[in-house]
């Protein structure tokens, strides 16, 4: 046990002193929780757009008041011709321009019927997305004022809930993901590169001719980086709770015991990584690669499973990260308890058990 | 023109609180083999470091080859050749590779460096192995390789630190041998070891203990002065008095 | 000056001789651009509701059926209960639940207001806000179509007062059919070479402290200024290649449409390249260990990735994020690859952020090389 303790103090050593490791472990997660939950937005603000008012009338004024008033808009150009159109989209900055035609005010009070032109920069078909609907709202809550008293209110009103995300706020979406990568990130490729650092440096066959078991090795590999997610998770939460606001619906203990539960899986991960890679370089690129990045991509941790196309919707069941961002979502937004998430603990509970058994496997193939 | 390749006075190099190179004051003649002998963690590696030019001394002198240390550390690597502790060949080259881009980077042109080439495999014996990766080869080859590397552009001094280390005696003689030849040629060999036995081939032997020289002369004189006959009971003599290192 | 020219020669040996490298120059770029162009959407595609319908009429059905028209929505189950509706929500088995009150029919032939119920799992903000939006106009429709009917058959002889519309007709420019991936993929090319040539550059100068054989390098009469040349060109080289495979790939495989001046775009690659690769340097100046460099680089590149407009517009940032996007030159790269690809924007449009990054690459190559030291202490 003796020999264990040492070796387990070896390893919190090495890392504590690694000054410049551990500010970017501690630092990472909290910077980019800053940024999701400062800067990542899917809202608009100050979006700056042209108008090209060809009536130059009552209500066209009023309409270019109303947008320059709106927080979502800034008007930055006014055109004076259509053929401006081109070299003001080409410069960048603008994203929409709008066109009043000739005569609108006219056109509105006799004939019923006056059209404006939303001119759109759908490079970025998300924004022109949000642009136009934002406009068109606009518009249409200034047709809904002038027919006011003359449109009976009759029809279906649509009464939206939005349940677990009142505010729809993004960080809200965010940060259970943001703390499954972090894990994967300290619990998997940390492990997997210190592990194959040993093998480089030949301090394994050092270690395996000791008195230490090879599970006792893993093991005690493997302890700081627990500690260090835990920690971690700690911190995640702490911060979006009190800084944003972030919910905490459900049992914190179900949430403690799926994350020691996800951090275990991706340790093992981590060591199975080890147990085929022999230098650093290739165990860094592995699990970056097979790891890290899907885990962020097709995880549901930004882009929603739901809009990825069919065949990428199935490789993201084997992510162990798309699972446990249904668990923790489930659990922090919606309060969900054990019989909800039974389903996706199970999942993971069996990844975990089979990266342990191939991990093990390799490792007694290596000392033959 | 001197006669000394490496004139120092009080070489010092202090690193926070402690003194790794005491005011250390040696002369080593042109053409001779000089050995600099201590424990580990005597600071020999360090002061090897300042005369290379790839640390700068805290205090005092230091001409290599005539020139300043501290002033002309560019103009002292054109003239000199170096092999570290670690050997630092690439391991995935070959050793021909190996031989074609320090040639290369000492600037032998394409002449000079395929006639080099040709003898170094010759005479390093390292035909059937020209095409494999040095990270493959056992250490004794290695060893034969960065040597010979160190002195492609016929350098007037060449620095050896601890050239022999975790190499068989046999090899370690044979490796002395080379080193013997390039003497002949006027080469000054300056070597760091920590074998005592080594201290036999040089001409002149200095002892390093706790970043101070202790002592300094050629073999035969110093098992006089201290009335022994091998440099090893000298070397465990001065070496008692240490204060850090092994014991 | 031939001491470059070993010097290079020797890197592009190692590397191609390193059996992990190929795969990563040329396998693992290509895959990520398919895997990320077809991921990285916020497209609404399907999402599935539950119905507690309570009125059972044709109207209801009616209704629901217009929903499911759309093709976004399908129908996944019905209930009787609305509190077996929201279980079934909490699960994610459903996006949303609609709920249609008792009366509905009759509501709407009396002409009295009725409304119905939207319950959508709002976790996915952005994603509520769509289906919110869309569910919402297609009842709108559906209430005008029938109320016109209504109108219809209003009292005799009385002239209905004109109610106003304004139509407003949307057109996009560049990509008309809001297409993501056309806007995905120029920005993915940038952050995909940016991460090799980071990535790669960083690590490799660490290594050769590790092993030791930078010592020797030291030692030759090699300037600095050699030392760095020979270790930015080749991955310069090698981040450049990427950026041709990648376009190529964008241009034949994605189809997206390269408006601008090819010409342009390399020039400009080419200096945002040399800019990348100091970063590395200097990275590898305060690093000793590959580990360090690697998670420093990685460190560096998450943060000007998610601040670079890729993933979400840099419009809608708060202002003061805006303005530390004016350091990242990441967000500079994406959108002059969007402009001069998808815009055919020229010199005239770009040469200010073109500036910009020219002096970021200077400026960091300046201090990377001055903190390299041959000589230490």
């Amino acid at each position: 046990m003796n020999s264990f303790r040492g070796f387990v103090i070896k390893e919190f050593k090495q890392i504590y002193r690694d000054t410049r490791t551990l500010v970017v472990l501690f630092g990472m997660p909290v910077l980019m929780l800053l940024i999701f939950g400062f800067a990542i937005r899917n809202e608009v603000n100050n979006a700056k757009v042209g108008v090209l008012d060809l009536a130059k009338d009552e209500v066209s004024s009023v309409i270019i008041q109303k947008v320059s008033s709106s927080k979502a808009f800034q008007i930055d150009a006014y055109l004076t011709s259509y053929d401006e159109v081109e070299s003001i989209f080409r410069k960048g900055d603008i994203k929409e321009i709008i066109v009043f035609e000739k005569d609108f005010t006219r056109n509105l009070t006799r004939k019923g019927n006056a059209s404006i032109q939303i001119i759109t920069d759908a490079t970025d078909p998300n924004l022109a997305n949000i642009v136009q609907t934002y406009t068109k709202a606009i518009i249409g809550d200034y047709v809904q004022e002038l027919n006011a008293n003359i449109k009976p209110d009759v029809g279906i009103k649509t009464r939206t809930k939005m349940m677990y995300n009142e505010e729809l706020a993004s960080v809200n979406l965010f940060v259970p993901g943001l703390i499954a990568v972090i894990l994967m990130l300290v619990s998997a490729l940390m492990t997997s590169i210190s592990i194959t650092k040993e093998k480089e440096m030949g301090n394994m066959e050092i270690l395996l001719v000791s008195p230490l078991k090879p599970s006792h090795i893993i093991i005690g590999k493997v302890l700081p980086y627990l500690v260090l997610s835990i920690v971690n998770v700690f911190t995640i939460l702490i911060l979006s709770k009190f800084i944003f606001g972030v919910p905490f619906v459900g049992s914190y203990l179900l949430f403690f015991a799926e994350s020691i539960l996800f951090i275990v899986t991706a340790l093992s991960l981590g060591v199975f990584i080890s147990s085929v890679a022999n230098n650093q370089q290739t165990a860094m690129m592995v699990s970056l690669v097979v790891l890290l990045l899907p885990t962020i991509l097709l995880s549901g941790f930004i882009f929603p499973v739901e809009s990825m196309p069919f065949p990428l919707q199935v490789i993201s069941n084997i992510i162990p990260a798309k699972w446990f961002l249904v668990i923790v979502r489930g659990i922090m937004l919606k309060g969900s308890g054990i019989l909800i998430i039974w389903k996706e603990t199970a999942i993971l509970i069996g990844i975990t058990l089979v990266f342990m058994t191939l991990s093990l496997k390799n490792f007694k193939v290596r000392l033959q | 023109m001197s006669n000394y390749a490496i004139e120092t006075d009080k070489l010092t190099k202090i690193f926070g609180e402690f003194t790794a190179v005491d005011e250390i004051t040696i002369n080593v003649k042109k053409g001779e083999i000089f050995g600099f002998l201590g424990a580990n963690g005597a600071g020999k590696t360090t002061a090897m470091k300042m005369l290379t030019g790839l640390l700068t001394p805290t205090s005092g002198k230091a001409l290599v080859s005539g020139y300043d240390v501290y002033t002309h550390s560019e103009s002292i690597k054109k003239n000199i050749g170096y092999m570290s502790q670690k050997f630092s060949l690439y391991d995935d080259l070959t050793p021909e590779e190996n031989i074609r881009f320090y040639g290369g980077i000492y600037g032998l042109d394409g002449q000079q460096l395929s006639k080099k080439r040709k003898e170094l495999i010759q005479s390093l014996e390292l035909e059937e192995v020209r095409k494999k990766l040095v990270g493959s080869l056992p250490l004794g080859w290695k060893q034969k390789l960065a040597f010979a590397i160190s002195i492609i552009h016929d350098p007037s001094i060449v620095f050896l630190d601890e050239p022999t280390g975790g190499v068989d005696p046999t090899t370690r003689r044979q490796f002395w041998e080379r080193i013997y030849q390039v003497a002949e040629k006027g080469v000054t060999v300056f070597v760091t070891t920590h074998y005592m036995d080594e201290a036999e081939y040089c001409d002149t032997v200095s002892i390093m203990v706790d970043g101070k020289i202790e002592a300094m002369d050629s073999p035969k004189n110093l098992k006089e002065t201290f009335k022994t006959d091998s440099i090893e009971d000298i070397f465990i003599r001065l070496a008692r008095a240490a204060k850090r290192g092994d014991r | 000056m031939r001491i470059i020219q070993f010097l290079l020669q020797k890197e592009f040996l190692q590397i191609f001789r390193n059996k992990a490298m190929l795969p990563i120059i040329f396998v693992i770029p290509v895959v990520q651009l398919l895997v990320l162009s077809f991921a990285a959407t916020y497209e609404l595609k399907e999402a599935d509701f539950a119905l507690v319908d309570r009125d059972q009429s044709i109207a209801s059905r009616e209704l629901v059926s217009k929903l499911q028209a759309t093709g976004y929505f399908t129908l996944q189950s019905e209930f009787t209960s609305g509190d077996e509706a929201l279980i079934h929500l909490e699960k994610g088995e459903v996006a949303f639940v609609v709920q249609i009150p008792k009366n509905f029919q009759q509501s709407l032939s009396s002409k009295t207001a009725t409304s119905i119920q939207l319950v959508i799992d709002a976790v996915d903000g952005s994603l509520a806000n769509l289906i919110n939006s869309y569910v919402n106009s297609i009842v709108q429709d559906f209430s005008v179509e029938k109320s016109a009917v209504i109108d219809l058959t209003g009292p005799q002889n009385i002239p209905l007062p004109i109610i106003k519309k304004i139509s407003t007709q949307a057109i996009n420019w560049y990509n008309p059919n809001l297409d993501y991936i056309t806007y995905m993929v120029p920005g993915i090319l940038v952050v995909l070479v940016s991460m090799i040539g980071l990535f790669l550059s960083g690590m490799n100068i660490v290594r050769e402290r590790e092993i030791g054989t930078i010592e020797q390098l030291n030692v030759t009469p090699i300037t600095k200024f050699q030392f760095m040349i020979g270790k930015l060109v080749p991955f310069w080289v090698i981040g450049m290649f990427d950026l041709l495979l990648g376009l190529t790939l964008a241009r034949f495989g994605f189809q997206i449409p390269f408006l601008g001046s090819l010409t342009t775009i390399l020039i400009i690659a080419g200096i945002y390249l040399v800019l990348i690769q100091a970063l590395g340097l200097f990275i590898s100046t305060i690093t000793e260990t590959q580990q360090q460099a690697m998670f420093i680089a990685w460190f560096i590149m998450v943060v000007f990735i998610l601040m670079g407009g890729l993933f979400t517009p840099i419009e809608s940032m708060p202002l003061w994020a805006q303005k530390v996007t004016l350091g990242n030159p990441v967000a500079y790269f994406i959108k002059i690859m969007r402009m001069v690809l998808l815009k055919g924007a020229g010199w005239k449009e770009v040469y200010g952020m073109v500036l910009i990054i020219s002096s970021m690459a200077t400026g960091l190559l300046a201090v990377s090389v001055n903190r390299y030291k041959k000589t230490t202490g």
